[in-house]
């Protein structure tokens, strides 16, 4: 029987006397993506930060089966440690892809980043995997010289999938992937990261406030209301028979076009 | 043919003697003496004492003598000194509560018990140029009240803190010993004593720069002044054979303590926070400027957003050290022909790439 | 000038060397840790000294601390014994500690210099000595010493070969000339100093010792006998030093640094050694 590819046990986060996370559970397997989705303020995002080892929660664990290493209590890995798998094992996409470049330097060099930190040393394989990577990712391979500055906001995000993908990783963390962008550039990119979920069996934890991306993404959703999850289940199951009034709220409040 | 430039060791020689020629200036003009600087440029020598860490104003007049004038390599004359001085231990912390005071002011209420104390100071002149002084008269001795040497003048802080509305001074660790920055490097991230010491040390301009932009909004923390005070305050020491303190010497300081920006939360009672200035001799623009960046500099520690230059501790202490910055600046002056030559290598090889790429582009459509 | 000056009595007024011997034998602790870690960066007490920072202060530390009267101290910079830097430099060790003092490389058991290795092999038993502006070989792209400090300790050095390749992506090839970043005995990654890169094949395995130090930025570090230093690159651009077309007006090498001399209004140009000495003992 496989292990659980990332497991929450009671993760808590408090900031002060406000309560941002609560008691949050649940087991991540492989080839999964688990949405959460609730409104700003609901804690999503403290707990994707928990989970993805950039805030230690205040009570509960969060572990991780590694490649080589068998399972982990990410929180109480050495610093060394956490980076290496942030670096080779995870991705972390950002809302604001500037967060996730070096807007200082090519689409080329954001790339080939996460090879050369682990030891590529061959200047044209390593131009010729980001000429690969912008490919899949729908981006000009002339635009491989330019700068992030020089990029739409839709491209920048596509260049952030492709930094973190690059290391061909087990676990991706997202934030709001396609938050900020026009409808359109929004559609193309979640077309673009369902494929590449498919295509690179990828697992994910997928925080959003738009159902509609949560419907498209997701495999499973939790509903997260005031720090607390309020209801979970299949996303299909949730979205169409929600039981829980902050859920109704939420899935009646979808514009209809 | 060329010949190389030698004779290095006599350029140096002869502008060292052409440097002492024109520090004398014109023999006609009497030759300035130490106690004149002393006495009649009595804020220089106190401002080179307090950022040459060294409290001596012989010392201080000298260096300003030998350097003409110029404060900052004056400095440098005496940190260089300072470092030839042996050390026989540390002194205990003054404690300016017993200060003879000869100025002590606060904004924060209109009387204070000991009263506002006026003092010498720059503030209630208009800076007129006083075209008298140019005919060096006598001037007649201020009228002074007696000073009661007895009387402590209570601190307005200690006031506040009674009542709970101003947090404490941190207290060092009992028995700790001051960590030395002249003596072991500094190391990131700093503890506040750390950096006070360097604050203290610091270039007055920088510092004053920094404290001015947290007025204008990069890093606002509310100040008031709670209390300046200037006069002389003694320093003890214990000697090993003694076993008990012995006041060795007394010295003249400026002290400035802030008032800012209240901390607190839901459950944790507001108080107002502090901020902490130090300077030798009658230093009010530098013990001020110190405590807006003292408290600029405790941001993270009271869980405030620390975006501006003023509140990045490595900005600031990396930054502060005046013969350390004028050295470095001025390095440029020294020869790099060795790494220039390098660079124009490098940017010739890339040109002639250039060239070369443009001319091959123009043979290719030539063909066509 | 004479090439070996023998020393003369020391200023009474200074400890031996400037420092007092606390000093040194702190600045001696931290030298030894140096060795022990070879290219890493040391954090020591740097004194205030009677040279400006930026003018050489921790290579006068390091020299006034292991310096005794049985040696022979040459200082360059830019590779000449004659300019004003060394000049000075001497004069001070001269001053303050009865050393012989020589412009010939291989009579001297110290060498400290700026920005040069010297041309005529090391051998073992000397010491050379660089003086170095900053020693962090990331400053540049990472600003943070707390965030340095980490990158070191974790040996997460891709920030420089990103910026590598974004240099071959805009020009071509890799385009830094000077201080070019080197790795350790395969561990750390260190700043050479600011010598061009024509002298970093020097480093690798020299039979003398080399000393690093950084007084402003209070920082030494060592590489010691024999140690692999290799300069960072790509499998498919590799490492290159700088070639002239020309050869040394003087002596006629074609193997050292030269140093371009603009001699006349119509920009006529002279290429001489910067080694001095080198090229003067060709001359002889």
């Amino acid at each position: 029987m496989t292990a659980p590819l990332l497991s929450a046990r009671a993760v808590t986060k408090r900031f002060g006397n406000r309560v941002a996370c609560q008691g949050v559970s649940f087991d991540l397997w492989p080839g999964e993506v688990l949405g959460v989705v609730g409104e700003s303020g609901s804690g999503k995002t403290t707990l994707l930060n928990c989970l993805a080892g950039r805030l230690a929660p205040d009570e509960g664990t969060v572990e991780y089966e590694t490649a080589v290493m068998g399972t982990v209590d990410i929180h109480r890995l050495s610093e060394a440690r956490r980076r290496l798998l942030a670096r080779t094992e995870w991705g972390f996409v950002n809302q604001d892809a500037r967060e996730g470049l070096r807007m200082g330097v090519s689409a080329g060099a954001n790339i080939g980043e996460r090879l050369m930190a682990i030891g590529a040393r061959h200047y044209g394989n390593i131009r010729q995997s980001a000429t690969d990577w912008l490919e899949r990712v729908e981006i000009d391979f002339d635009r491989l010289d330019d700068r992030p500055t020089t990029y739409s906001g839709g491209m920048r995000q596509r260049l952030q999938i492709a930094r973190n993908l690059v290391s061909e990783p087990r676990l991706v963390f997202m934030d709001e992937p396609t938050g900020g962008l026009d409808v359109s550039v929004q559609a193309r990119i979640l077309d673009l990261l369902r494929g590449l979920v498919d295509s690179f069996h990828l697992s994910a934890v997928l925080v959003t406030h738009d159902l509609g991306v949560a419907r498209l993404l997701t495999h499973r959703l939790m509903v997260m209301q005031g720090g607390q999850v309020v209801e979970e289940g299949l996303t299909d199951q949730v979205l169409d028979d929600p039981h829980h009034a902050y859920t109704q709220m939420l899935v009646a409040s979808i514009l209809p076009v | 043919m060329y010949v190389a430039v030698k004779g290095g060791e006599a350029a140096i020689a002869h502008s060292l003697e052409l440097l002492a020629d024109r520090r004398r200036g014109d023999r006609e003009v009497p030759e300035l003496a130490l106690d004149q600087i002393d006495q009649q440029l009595a804020l220089a020598v106190d401002r080179v004492m307090t950022e040459g860490s060294c409290y001596d104003r012989s010392l201080a007049a000298l260096a300003i003598k030998q350097a003409r004038g110029d404060l900052v390599e004056a400095i440098f004359l005496l940190r260089a000194y300072r470092t030839t001085l042996p050390r026989f231990g540390d002194s205990e912390p003054i404690d300016t509560s017993h200060m003879v005071a000869e100025r002590r002011i606060s904004s924060t209420f209109k009387d204070v018990p000991g009263g506002q104390v006026l003092g010498p100071t720059f503030d209630y002149t208009h800076r007129l140029l006083d075209f008298a002084l140019m005919a060096n008269g006598e001037r007649p001795a201020a009228p002074t009240a007696p000073v009661d040497a007895a009387h402590a003048l209570p601190r307005v802080g200690d006031i506040l803190e009674r009542e709970g509305m101003l947090e404490p001074p941190p207290t060092a660790e009992a028995g700790a010993p001051p960590q030395d920055i002249t003596r072991t490097p500094l190391v990131l991230p700093a503890e506040r004593p750390v950096r006070l010491q360097n604050l203290a040390r610091g270039d007055e301009g920088f510092l004053l720069a920094l404290a001015y932009s947290t007025q204008r909004g990069y890093g606002n923390n509310h100040p008031f002044v709670g209390e300046i005070r200037f006069g002389a305050v003694p320093v003890s020491f214990v000697p090993e054979e003694l076993g008990f303190a012995i006041d060795i010497a007394e010295i003249d300081v400026t002290e400035c303590d802030m008032v800012n920006q209240f901390a607190g939360s839901h459950d944790v009672p507001p108080q107002f926070t502090r901020g902490y200035g130090l300077a030798f001799g009658h230093a009010e623009r530098k013990a001020m400027a110190m405590a807006l960046v003292d408290r600029a500099l405790r941001a993270e520690e009271l869980s405030e957003s620390a975006t501006s230059p003023a509140q990045n501790e490595e900005f600031v202490l990396a930054h502060s050290d005046n013969v350390e910055a004028s050295g470095f600046v001025q390095h440029l002056k020294l020869p790099h022909y060795v790494d220039f030559q390098s660079e124009l290598v490098v940017v010739r090889t890339l040109r002639a790439e250039v060239e070369a790429r443009n001319r091959q582009t123009a043979l290719d459509k030539a063909a066509e | 000038m004479p090439d070996t000056n023998a020393p003369q009595a020391h200023d009474a007024a200074y400890n031996y060397a400037y420092l007092d011997e606390q000093t040194k034998r702190m600045i001696r602790r931290a030298i030894l840790k140096a060795v022990a870690i070879p290219g890493y960066q040391v954090p020591f007490g740097g004194r205030e000294m009677p040279l400006p920072y930026g003018w050489g202060t921790g290579g006068i530390q390091v020299t006034a601390a292991i310096i005794g009267r049985d040696d022979t101290l040459k200082v360059i910079d830019q590779g000449a014994d004659d300019t004003t830097n060394a000049v000075s430099i001497r004069r001070f060790f001269a001053r303050v500690a009865d050393v012989a003092t020589t412009t010939k490389t291989e009579e001297a058991t110290i060498i400290q210099t700026r920005h040069r290795v010297p041309e005529t092999p090391l051998k073992e038993g000397q010491i050379l000595v660089f003086q170095v502006p900053i020693p962090e070989p990331l400053r540049m792209l990472e600003p943070r010493e707390t965030e340095t400090r980490t990158l070191h300790a974790l040996t997460e050095y891709g920030v420089m070969q990103v910026s590598l390749y974004e240099s071959i992506a805009r020009h071509g090839r890799i385009s830094k000339g000077y201080n070019y970043p080197v790795l350790v005995n395969g561990r750390y990654m260190m700043s050479p100093s600011p010598i061009p890169k024509f002298d970093n094949p020097k480093l690798d395995r020299n039979p003398a010792l080399q000393l690093y130090g950084a007084g402003r930025e209070k920082r030494i570090y060592a590489v010691p006998p024999y140690t692999p230093v290799k300069s960072l690159d790509f499998d498919d651009h590799p490492f290159e030093i700088e070639r002239w077309t020309e050869c040394c007006a003087y002596c006629g090498s074609t193997e050292s640094f030269l140093d371009e001399m603009i001699v006349d209004d119509q920009g006529k140009r002279l290429f001489v050694c910067s080694d001095t000495d080198f090229c003067e003992s060709r001359r002889k």
